[in-house]
């Protein structure tokens, strides 16, 4: 059977009312990872045993035998958090699974925050080994072809999104955004900021 | 959960067959009637099982965190899928591949679903099958749409079904098989797939297609109906046919297939497999779950008697012009080459390609052309792994891949001039490591990564195991190089550990007071001549010292074997006892707890090692009688007049209603009369006479009065429904069920 996978255009009354569920986002290690990936399933197990991370966790994925895989997962019921080398790049991913109710700005601040929160939580754990995350550099996707194919409709109604919930929460303009190119992989961008995220205003 | 679920009905509107359509629908509109609690849990949770929604580890709520079992606090625990299983509770998607065959469009809607309901892995099974975890019950109607729309079903993919046809992943290139088989299992899934003489199985039923004998292609041996292709020569004709063999079975206690026919003609193979799903469905076990497969049946009867019930039954079917008719073209060329052939290249130095060219590459029949093992480590790939291949397969082939029971995939008439261009891509992709088929390359279930039946690490175990072998594959010797380890989590043998060289199965044992995880080693199996032999446990070893044991039996194999002695006869030769003695300090001296808490933890799992997370299997399913289920859909249909109804369509909703009513009666008239067909006709004159005329189903105090609603609508089916008489047909066809019930209860009580 031929594949016909290709997803209508928008309309416009489609593109005011862009829903943007289940926020992906990955915040790249600074340079390379210094932490063997395997001590992160001992801490993501206890995270789960002292629900060190709000949510309810469920269990530990383990898929470093795979290459440019997910890397080690938390599972959680709204959530999964991964030090993922998806790409080649390793980085914390925060997945939000379940739908959020609010506008496109909540759910975009819930992944943001919550990515930040992770990665502030495995600095402090990692921090004799010199773990860091990036202050420059993340990507932000949707996981959901229906409500956010990746194709130039769906750009032209979110870029305008992002750029607005981008420059409230990072309190300036100063950032690109790098738009997915590939149309199989989901809609997502990557956003390079001249200026530092601040952590520490953000979790 | 999903916020778009509803979005893909619409959006896939007119690419799924009508069928399958149906069947959505029909399952969203179950899982809403089960939310209402308008579905016992056990007829839902067999329902799901049998399009392959499956239960997890913890989705009782419980899971011990190495030092207390904690509660898991889902959003409605009170809610459940089936007994003991949390509605809320992550669950496994399991997706049936036929005899493997898949095409780049399937592939790239697998990477699609995995990120999207899954944790971004596709995982391979050691049936051919894909796997998704971590799937939400309520997305799974649109994962299961999404994948209609490329012609997958996951219908039967569990439960007490036919499960996956598997067949030789090189089943039409290959230069040992009789000819190609890979029409013959389409033929048979096709034919399989919801037949009604195959819905009241006690279990499981797995068939499986081999192209020759001597290879371990199809495991016809362990299979309940295993077909291996054989030509013979009649009046100067070649002919084709199938040597049939049935009741194999691995699970707890392996059995060994027996020959049903050494030569069936290819037009007898769909009449057969009905009569033999007739007589499992008849004689099979159905109360003692664990004594229901076929094969225990073929033991207890012997090959002699279950042929001949089975040719019996043969006897008594109806003509279905479908045993022939999906056999159409069967004999023809079924795949082409993309691009000319060309002969292979030389690795030119190259020291990773030349591996590779070594273990993953083999030749077709067709001169030029040479299939490609993609080796997935444990049998998992990523999202952008699976657009690759497909991409891959697209610019070098036809499309033309497989998934194989090794949990890889195979890419069949790549050109010899594209080898190496092609090993490029997929090193690039990080799909491209050798040793496909080797030492290497071990196959493992998911054990106590998301099996509720997993004792020990069988994938952690696994990935060790990988990763010290690694290190040095190809400085091993040959004769180690080639054997097959495969692991399993547990006694139930998904990791298919009884026909490896080297196996595992999960156990546990007491050691100072704490509970351990060990492995049982089998030796003794047989991968080749389709699965020749099955291996015995000989003894059980802590599972951090399995990579010892691994080394301390290839290398007594090195030392001790003749000249070229493959490890199978090796084992015969020298016997358990003596490879046991080399292994017999390992099940000694264990380090204090304190003194190493690893040894007291799995594989990749700090928490100290618990049995407590076991639960419930679901492999065996429900056993839920063709009674109950049709009770089931009836009230299902009914339920579906009254929305039909509401939406202002009195036609089809008097219609549906209709329909309701004949299926309850034939739910009825089968517990009876087995072969009454679905002709209202037939159903309304068997129903008459054998409740009507015998007064069976007069209710005591209205009398025939529910069975005449049953016969005035039939008689006045044609005609056409307003709102009002639609209404009341569904208000009959209610009371008409109800009274189903009641005499069902009645002479299920009568008869004890």
């Amino acid at each position: 059977m031929a594949l016909n996978h290709q997803l209508p255009s928008l309309k416009k009354e489609d593109e005011r009312r862009m829903e943007l569920q289940h926020v992906n986002v990955k915040i790249t290690v600074d340079g390379d990872l210094a932490v063997d990936p395997g001590r992160f399933i001992d801490v993501f197990h206890r995270w789960i045993r002292e629900g060190v991370i709000e949510g309810l966790l469920i269990d530990v994925a383990d898929y470093r035998h795979v290459p440019h895989g997910p890397g080690v997962m938390l599972i959680g019921f709204d959530s999964d958090y991964s030090i993922d080398n998806v790409g080649g790049n390793w980085g914390m991913l925060y997945n939000h699974k379940s739908p959020l109710e609010g506008s496109n700005d909540d759910r975009l601040s819930v992944a943001l925050k919550s990515a930040v929160k992770a990665c502030t939580l495995l600095e402090a754990e990692f921090a004799d080994d010199g773990l860091k995350f990036s202050r420059q550099r993340f990507e932000l996707f949707i996981n959901d072809r229906a409500l956010a194919p990746n194709t130039d409709e769906t750009w032209d109604a979110c870029q305008p999104i992002l750029q607005s919930f981008l420059s409230t929460t990072l309190g300036h303009d100063e950032f690109e955004l790098q738009r997915e190119s590939e149309p199989r992989r989901r809609f997502g961008v990557t956003v390079e900021s001249k200026q530092p995220l601040d952590f520490d205003a953000l979790a | 959960m999903k916020a778009s679920n509803s979005l893909w009905k619409k959006r896939l509107d007119g690419q799924l067959t009508a069928q399958m359509a149906d069947e959505l629908n029909t399952f969203e509109m179950e899982i809403d009637l089960r939310r209402q609690g308008k579905v016992d849990e056990k007829v839902f949770a067999e329902t799901r099982l049998r399009r392959g929604a499956y239960g997890q580890r913890y989705d009782n709520g419980k899971r011990n965190d190495g030092f207390k079992t904690q509660q898991l606090a889902f959003p409605g625990d009170a809610e459940t899928k089936g007994p003991n299983t949390i509605w809320d509770a992550p669950g496994m998607q399991r997706i049936k591949i036929p005899f493997g065959g898949m095409t780049p469009d399937q592939l790239e809607v697998m990477a699609e679903l995995a990120e999207e309901y899954s944790d971004g892995i596709a995982h391979i099974t050691t049936r051919q099958d894909f796997q998704l975890h971590f799937v939400h019950i309520e997305d799974s109607s649109a994962l299961m749409r999404r994948l209609a729309a490329v012609g997958i079903t996951t219908r039967e993919a569990c439960g007490n079904s036919v499960r996956n046809v598997t067949g030789c992943p090189f089943a039409g290139v290959c230069a040992d098989e009789a000819f190609d088989v890979s029409p013959y299992a389409d033929a048979l899934t096709q034919f399989l797939l919801g037949h009604p003489d195959a819905q009241n199985f006690g279990r499981k039923f797995k068939p499986s297609f081999s192209g020759c004998h001597q290879h371990s292609c199809g495991l016809a041996a362990m299979h309940d109906m295993g077909m291996t292709a054989v030509t013979r020569e009649v009046d100067g004709e070649t002919k084709r046919g199938f040597r049939v063999v049935v009741g194999g079975g691995l699970g707890t206690v392996p059995y060994q297939a027996k020959v049903f026919d050494e030569f069936m003609a290819p037009e007898e193979l769909l009449p057969i497999a009905q009569a033999i799903s007739k007589v499992f469905a008849k004689h099979g076990e159905k109360k003692v779950r664990s004594r229901a497969r076929i094969k225990f049946l073929v033991a207890n009867w012997g090959i002699e008697k279950f042929r001949e019930a089975v040719l019996e039954e043969r006897a008594k079917l109806n003509d279905d012009p479908r045993w022939t008719e999906l056999l159409e073209g069967a004999e023809g060329e079924q795949e082409t080459p993309l691009n000319p052939p060309g002969d292979l290249p030389e690795s030119n130095g190259d020291v990773e390609f030349g591996h590779w060219l070594k273990t993953n590459i083999r030749p077709q029949r067709q001169d030029g052309y040479f299939t490609a093992t993609v080796a997935l480590p444990l049998g998992d790939m990523t999202a952008d792994q699976l657009r690759s291949l497909a991409d891959i397969a697209r610019k070098y082939t036809n499309g033309t891949i497989r998934t194989t029971v090794e949990q890889n995939f195979v890419i069949r008439w790549v050109s010899g001039n594209d080898v190496s261009a092609l090993h490029k891509e997929l090193a690039a992709a990080g799909i491209g490591e050798a040793g496909a088929g080797a030492i290497l390359d071990i196959v493992s279930c998911p054990g106590t990564d998301t099996c509720k039946l997993g004792i020990s690490s069988s994938r952690g175990l696994a990935a060790e195991l990988r990763k010290r072998l690694s290190e040095k594959i190809f400085e091993l010797d040959e004769a180690i190089q080639s054997l097959h380890i495969k692991i399993s989590g547990c006694f139930n043998s998904c990791g298919q550990h009884h026909v490896a060289d080297i196996g595992f199965y999960g156990v546990a044992r007491g050691v100072r007071g704490f509970k351990v995880p060990h492995f049982q080693v089998v030796l003794g199996g047989q991968w080749e001549e389709n699965a020749g032999s099955y291996g015995l446990p000989i003894v059980a070893i802590p599972s951090k010292r399995i990579p010892d044991a691994v080394e301390r039996i290839t290398g007594f194999y090195l030392k001790s074997r003749e000249k070229d002695e493959r490890f199978v006869h090796f084992v015969k030769r020298v016997g358990k006892t003596k490879i046991r003695q080399e292994l017999d300090d390992l099940t000694k001296d264990m380090p204090e707890h304190d003194a190493d808490p690893g040894f007291y933890a799995d594989w990749a799992d700090p928490r100290e090692y618990t049995t407590g997370d076991i639960g419930k299997g679901e492999c065996a399913g429900e056993v839920i009688s063709a009674y109950e289920f049709a009770m089931t859909d009836a009230e299902r249909m009914v339920f579906n007049a009254q929305v039909l109804l509401e939406e202002g369509g009195a036609q089809k909703a008097g219609e549906e209603a209709y329909r309701a009513m004949i299926k309850s009666a034939k739910a009825l008239v089968q517990i009876d009369y087995d072969d009454v067909s679905n002709d209202p006709d037939e159903v309304v004159e068997e129903f008459e006479e054998r409740f009507c005329d015998t007064g069976v189903f007069y209710d005591p105090f209205a009398g025939p009065k529910f069975a005449n609603y049953l016969l005035a609508a039939h008689k006045s089916a044609a005609s056409p429904f307003t709102a009002e008489s639609a209404h009341y047909r569904i208000e009959e066809a209610q009371l008409f069920i109800e009274a189903v019930h009641s005499c069902y209860t009645k002479e299920k009580t009568t008869a004890g």
